[in-house]
């Protein structure tokens, strides 16, 4: 199942929320103002960092560089545009949208 | 002199008492549209001549980010908004410390120059105004 999660984790619990009912052969991708939970040094980098162990985290490219962020990603999220947006909804069978 | 007013005759002091107006920022820009929203505020309070601060805290620290570039999500970016201000008189911005080390982020890392204020230094802020509009 693919996570799409759009709020900031400074503004809600959900990216909390949803890296704790990840199950195996789940991804997330991180997405508007959900972008901020990609980023180093945060109060929430750590949590992201350890789901990043067992789960591939996305974030979309647009939406961080529209933030001004495009240097502080955490290692190891992979960045993707538009169409690796389109490409992972194709990839995975459900996506779960955590508004 | 008429021109400028829309043909209103206007004092250059109208006799009213000017007020602290204080802008409290707490959200991501993009994300919603309050940052943008705010800032049109702001924009506009600067014609009535009046005592205006700006406060970031929470996620409103990420408003005055250096760097942003919002092509790719096709909405105009307003950073360099904030820039401007100056130039409208208004150059009390404070950001609270505690946000924005919460976030990473340092002085540098803004857009415009700002006054870093502490929880308890920025609740004094905000008791201090006479009108607070909060976005």
């Amino acid at each position: 199942m693919l996570h799409t999660v759009n709020k900031s984790p400074t503004e809600r619990n959900t990216l909390e929320s949803c890296l704790k009912h990840l199950k195996k052969g789940g991804a997330v991708l991180l997405i508007e103002d959900g972008v901020y939970g990609a980023l180093k040094g945060t109060a929430s980098t750590k949590l992201v960092e350890q789901a990043l162990k067992n789960y591939p985290i996305y974030a979309l490219y647009p939406d961080v560089e529209a933030r001004g962020m495009q240097d502080r990603v955490i290692n190891g999220i992979k960045l993707v545009d538009y169409s690796g947006f389109v490409d992972l909804v194709a990839e995975y069978p459900t996506v779960q949208a955590w508004l | 002199m008429t021109e400028a007013t829309g043909g209103i005759e206007m004092d250059e002091n109208t006799g009213g008492k000017i007020k602290k107006f204080l802008y409290v920022n707490r959200k991501a820009p993009y994300g919603t549209i309050y940052a943008l929203e705010s800032l049109e505020v702001v924009l506009i309070s600067a014609a009535f001549d009046q005592d205006v601060s700006l406060a970031f805290l929470d996620d409103g620290v990420y408003q005055i980010m250096k760097g942003q570039h919002t092509k790719a999500i096709d909405v105009k970016n307003f950073s360099p908004t904030y820039r401007a201000l100056e130039g409208y008189d208004i150059e009390k911005l404070y950001v609270e410390k505690e946000s924005m080390e919460a976030r990473g982020l340092k002085e540098e890392d803004f857009i415009v120059p700002v006054k870093v204020l502490s929880t308890a230094e920025m609740a004094d802020l905000m008791q201090s105004q006479d009108v607070v509009l909060s976005f």
